[in-house]
């Protein structure tokens, strides 16, 4: 295969992929790698306007701060603009030499009193900048803190089909490079684009009250700068999609290479994974280069330009000194401003990026938070504690449309009693957990417990009756007792022991480093799958839920562990509706009624005794084994 | 940074032209003012107006060339640290495809992702500030200080004066600001992994009725950020008040003192419209530093990190390896072979194993969770070394074979199945790049995927979404083996990657595997008995030891270990006898 056909199939594979690389965080610097690309916020132009309205509220809710920032910045634009002009009249009037005037102490007088108000006029100035940025750093920092909290509540209130179809990866993404993005702007856009035009206005209307032919040179620089910068950024904005699109491909490939890193090296595909590696790298590179340059000659380009018209400002100036008598101190001012005139043109042009990288993001934080959440009827009953009574009526349901997982489930279970589900992969034992926890809303048929369908009790109480074990098991953060007092948060320490004591957890837990007060990091990951399961089932043994569903709540524990916790299984299962789907079918053998499911139908139900003497479909997973002998 | 010395000296041109050029441009910045005094004090005031048109054309000329120099100086900037970025990418990369499963683990994938995307970012952008600015500022400020002490080297005291005081300040502000810095990030990593966590734990946090309790413990760590935020960048807004008041400052005194020498006639107004320019070009020139300063703190971060991985010497090397030797039949034989994961830790993962296999042997390995079967069929293939004893395939120590050789005819089935975007067909040529489609459905055949593969809409050419996210675990699973498989293996091992299959598919898989495979060593992993009571040797091991080598009935009267076992599966067991 060769390079380029290599290369374009890396690129159909990883291409598609959003962007979800880091991306930057430095404002305002232009022709730096991988600026967040704002390609989303193109066109659709009312969108736009909603999005930006959306945004502005964020600000809103810190309305007078931001009143104050902004007055703040209004002064600070006009004094420093004010500071400046200040030094003409100085100059004039104090700044000569006169050879016949012998007692200069009147005008020393009177320069000192006129550099003291420009010293008041310079204080004011100083004061509202570091006012006005103060107060914009907790004004953006507390939209900020608010964006985060309101996206992170929304998560906890949709439903899981949501983290289904989003990838964590994506979502997190939102979090950070959206949020981000957003803050950047909220941070200076407003105050860079107040005070860039206040002093672009108020610079051009001084040099013009100060000269009209000194002004006129600059007001017709202003639209040339202005067009060219604009021009330079729409240029490259092609060529900057391009540089997002390979960083975003090559963090991805990274991504997955890295994840798989233990596949890689079993299966020595080292080679090939750089050779690739190297292929995206150094597309990145020249689409680096290329995107960079054109940003980032703006600054010198923008800045030359300026020197231009300081060099024709001081040459006319000097002309003008010379012909029509102009004042030293007017042309001082005017060749001052002329050479500060880039700045602000700069600061607002690269403030475009800035907006349009926050209006994508902001665009993706808002996707979030205009999602459905779960919601209870308003008149969802909150019962305090059911006895378990579960039945299951003729319930059919899919997680796509057209593609039914259960078809017409019937069963029910009385309170205590231990209901098992068998199958293969795939059968739709899950899925019967994830309907009874409403996870999902079924389509078709009716699940009650105690009677109330569970459509009409609030979801949160509904779940507060039902401890789950799951296949995947996931631990936070925080120490082993924090993990397992999840379960029920007002569980003593003595409780904590006593569930880790019934999961067979106690042991394994007094010979870590620091016992119950150990730390587990990243998922648990300083522990084995099958210690992972038996916190898990601590977690669950706390919780007082009459309802208890085991998913697979033992498939890494292994069958000696799993026999030592039999017995503290059977007192977490004492009096509590169980309802238990498992592999192995050894821990299925004392249920009650035990369900086998195949492509979402009970194609047999009964005891393990009837189900193996009617030597049905039971019998065979069970018999399959003696073929194996 | 020695790690970039190669980089820079391969981009030699880029990293000498870069900065040439911003000088160059820095020196027309103090060159201008200049001129542009001599036009105020020697043109208009004596009315020469040739003078004037013959310095506007210098300056303008000036700016032209400053225009140029100013492009190309950010044109090898932006390719100097764009390919230096690209070198250390590549270097990162090359060194974790080096790295053996002990680096891996101990660093951790997520931490090696962030390095080689946000940490190589970092330095690229810290790169191009600083071939930008590491002599542009500097040239500025003392050739802005150098020209106003050859005007007026008694007002020039009064800038260096300030210009001393403030970059005291700002060195200050930077370093009490540079902990708090360190403090807001690690407050960052905390809110990430929080939010991260509980999006992957979603199920549970719902299951639990948590949601309430998941948002307090969010707003804590929120709130915490935005106070540590604000701390590191409340001392950064520090700065510009500082300069503003020390350019103003140093204005009000320069026009003082310039106004009353000027009165005496002892100096040119151009002088001073020459002295407030230098005068704020210093300062531009300070503020730019400290930004370096500020950014370089935070790139040395990225740098320690980046560094870490670099240095970390993969403990796997070739360096005993002949090239002469290879697996030719798949005999393994263990000589008191001991390993623990951690060199500190006391518990002992093996301990002293002695364990003969012979080639074409089909060999079932049981024990408990933790019981060191997984690492110990991990010593194979070299994926970890032995802390003592040696490893042997077909009689050669395999630390003597390439690890090209090992590796290609010992095919190991992960734990951890991992599949990778692309198509089914794409993914088992992961095993033999080269396979034919004959081959490759061989392949899925023995390993029961043909089926349901073939159950597709789109058969082999069905894509697989990341991670096999598209796919079921007994799916994955037996893709995972097809793909071990296509290697043609001499020693196939299986470390419990058939636990997701139903009993009947896992029965099929064994009795393909031994009539397909005859000659190929396999090594099985597995929780249920049944899965390897067929085998010619069960090995049982408990707490890092072999407690017995046999066949399943020998056992069951010689090793309690094993007996047990069987015990807890005994249902089965009874099932079997009827």
């Amino acid at each position: 295969m060769d390079k380029a056909e290599r290369l374009s199939r890396l690129r159909a594979r990883y291409g598609g992929a959003k962007a979800d690389g880091p991306r930057r965080k430095e404002m305002g610097m232009p022709g730096r790698a991988g600026r967040d690309g704002a390609m989303g916020a193109t066109g659709r132009p009312k969108e736009l306007r909603r999005t930006v309205a959306r945004l502005m509220r964020y600000l809103g809710r810190e309305r007078l701060m931001l009143c104050l920032a902004l007055a703040c910045t209004v002064l600070c634009t006009v004094s420093t603009l004010a500071a400046g002009y200040m030094l003409r009249p100085i100059m004039n009037r104090f700044l000569y030499y006169d050879p016949a005037q012998s007692d200069l102490a009147p005008r020393v007088a009177a320069l000192t009193r006129a550099l003291a108000g420009m010293a008041a006029v310079y204080a004011v100035s100083v004061a509202t900048q570091y006012a006005q940025t103060r107060l914009m750093l907790t004004v953006s920092q507390r939209s900020l803190r608010r964006m985060r909290q309101e996206l992170f509540d929304k998560l906890q209130t949709l439903p899981i089909r949501y983290f289904d179809t989003h990838p964590a990866g994506d979502v997190m993404s939102r979090f950070t490079n959206d949020v981000d993005s957003v803050g950047e702007m909220l941070n200076t856009t407003l105050i860079q684009i107040v005070s860039g035009g206040i002093t672009i206005a108020g610079t051009v209307a001084l040099m013009l009250y100060t000269s009209p032919i000194l002004g006129g040179i600059t007001l017709v620089m202003t639209p040339v700068l202005t067009l060219i910068s604009k021009a330079i950024i729409s240029r490259g904005r092609g060529a900057y999609a391009r540089q997002q699109r390979n960083l975003g491909m090559l963090n991805g490939y990274a991504e997955e290479i890295i994840s798989g890193q233990k596949v890689v090296k079993a299966f020595s595909h080292e080679g090939v994974a750089e050779e690739e590696f190297g292929l995206l790298n150094d597309e990145l590179c020249r689409s680096q280069i290329a995107a960079q340059f054109r940003a980032s000659i703006m600054g010198p380009v923008t800045h030359q330009l300026c020197s231009l018209t300081y060099a024709l400002t001081a040459c006319v100036g000097g002309i003008l000194v010379v012909t029509r008598g102009f004042d030293i101190g007017g042309l001082t001012v005017v060749v001052n401003y002329t050479r500060q005139f880039n700045r602000p043109i700069n600061e607002i042009s690269m403030q475009m990026n800035t907006v349009f990288a926050a209006l994508a993001g902001a665009e993706r934080v808002f996707q979030v938070l205009d999602e459905r959440p779960e919601t209870d009827a308003p008149d969802a009953l909150r019962p305090q504690t059911l006895s378990g009574n579960v039945v299951v009526e003729h319930v059919s349901f899919g997680y796509e449309p057209g593609v039914p997982v259960l078809h017409d489930l019937s069963f029910y279970a009385k309170p205590g009693q231990r209901i098992a589900f068998v199958g293969s992969t795939g059968a739709g034992k899950t899925t019967v957990t994830n309907l009874l926890s409403r996870f999902y809303d079924i389509e078709e048929g009716r699940i009650t417990i105690d009677g109330l369908p569970i459509e009409r009790i609030a979801r949160d109480a509904l779940r507060a009756n039902i401890a789950m074990v799951l296949q995947d098991t996931h631990l936070f953060t925080g120490t082993v007792r924090e993990n397992i007092r999840y379960g029920r948060l007002d569980a003593t320490d003595e409780e904590v022991e006593q569930a880790a004591r019934a999961a067979s957890a106690h042991g394994f837990i007094m010979r870590l480093e620091r016992g119950y007060d150990t730390e587990l990091t990243g998922d648990g990951a300083n522990l084995s799958q099958g210690q992972r399961q038996l916190l898990a089932i601590a977690r669950a043994a706390i919780s007082r839920a009459p309802i208890l569903v085991l998913d697979e709540a033992t498939s890494s524990v292994d069958t000696r562990t799993e026999r030592a916790i039999e017995r503290g299984m059977d007192s977490l299962m004492q009096g509590r509706t169980t309802f238990v789907i498992a592999h192995r079918l050894s821990t299925v053998r004392k249920a009650n009624a035990i369900m086998v499911l195949e492509k979402g139908r009970i194609v047999e139900r009964g005891t393990h005794e009837e189900l193996l003497q009617a030597g049905g479909r039971y019998a065979d997973l069970y018999n399959e084994i003696v073929e194996l002998d | 940074m020695g790690k970039y010395r190669a980089s820079v000296r391969r981009h030699l041109s880029c990293f000498l032209l870069a900065p040439l050029f911003m000088v160059l441009e820095a020196c027309g910045e103090f060159i201008l003012p200049y001129i542009n005094a001599n036009i105020i004090n020697i043109g208009a005031a004596n009315g020469d107006i040739p003078y004037i048109l013959k310095n506007g054309l210098y300056m303008a000329l000036i700016a032209l060339v400053m225009l140029s120099t100013g492009v190309l100086g950010a044109n090898f900037a932006i390719r100097g640290a764009s390919r230096l970025a690209a070198d250390v990418r590549r270097n990162v990369f090359a060194q974790i495809q080096r790295f053996s499963f002990g680096e891996i683990d101990a660093f951790s994938t997520g931490s090696l992702i962030t390095r080689i995307t946000n940490d190589v970012t970092q330095i690229q952008n810290f790169t191009q500030t600083l071939l930008r600015g590491m002599f542009r500022s500097p040239v500025m400020i003392v050739g802005a200080l150098a020209m106003s002490f050859a005007m007026r080297p008694d007002l020039a005291w009064v800038i260096l004066a300030v210009v001393a005081l403030l970059a005291a300040a700002i060195a200050a502000i930077l370093i009490v600001a540079s902990p708090r810095y360190t403090r807001m990030q690690r407050q960052l990593d905390l809110l990430n992994g929080r939010i991260g966590e509980t999006i992957t734990a979603e199920r549970v946090v719902k299951a639990f009725v948590r949601e309430v309790h998941e948002k307090r413990r969010f707003a804590e760590v929120n709130e915490a950020l935005v106070e540590r935020s604000v701390a590191a960048l409340k001392m950064m807004l520090l700065v510009q008040p500082a300069s503003a008041v020390a350019i103003n400052a140093t204005t009000l005194a320069v026009v003082f003192f310039s106004g009353r020498q000027i009165m005496v006639g002892g100096m040119e107004l151009g002088t001073l419209t020459a002295f407030i320019t230098y005068l704020s070009q210093v300062l531009t020139g300070l503020n730019f530093l400290a930004n370096i300063v500020l950014q370089g703190a935070r790139a040395a971060a990225s740098d320690r990190r980046i560094g870490e991985v670099l240095a970390a010497s993969p403990s796997i090397d070739e360096r005993d390896a002949e090239p002469g030797n290879a697996v030719t039949r798949g005999g393994v034989e263990f000589e008191g072979v001991s390993f623990r994961y951690f060199k500190g830790s006391a518990e002992q993962v093996l301990s002293d194993v002695n364990l003969r296999i012979e080639p074409g042997e089909f060999v079932g390995v049981i024990g408990s969770t933790g019981s060191g079967k997984s690492t110990l069929v991990s010593l194979i293939p070299r994926l970890y070394d032995p802390d003592e004893g040696r490893v042997l395939v077909d009689g050669v120590d395999v630390r003597r074979i390439p690890l090209a050789k090992l590796r290609g005819s010992v095919a190991m089935v992960l734990q951890k199945n991992t599949l990778f975007s692309g198509t089914i067909a794409e993914n088992l040529r992961w095993g033999d790049e080269n396979a034919t489609q004959e081959e490759i459905e061989r392949a899925a055949r023995v390993a029961q995927a043909d089926g349901f593969v073939r159950a597709l809409p789109e058969g082999y050419e069905s894509p697989v979404e990341r991670g096999g996210a598209n796919l079921s675990g007994g799916q994955k699973q037996r893709l995972c083996i097809a793909r071990a498989l296509l290697r043609k293996p001499k020693i196939l091992i299986l470390d419990d990657s058939t636990s997701a299959l139903d009993t009947a598919t896992d029965a099929a898989l064994r009795r393909a595997l031994r009539e397909e495979l005859p000659g190929v060593t396999k090594i099985i992993i597995a929780q249920r008995i049944t899965s390897v009571w067929d085998a010619d040797k069960i090995v049982v091991l408990d707490g890092g030891r072999v407690v017995g080598v046999g066949g399943h009935e020998e056992l069951l009267q010689s090793c309690p270990t094993y007996a047990e076992i069987c015990d807890s599966q005994r249902d089965r067991e009874e099932a079997r006898r009827g």
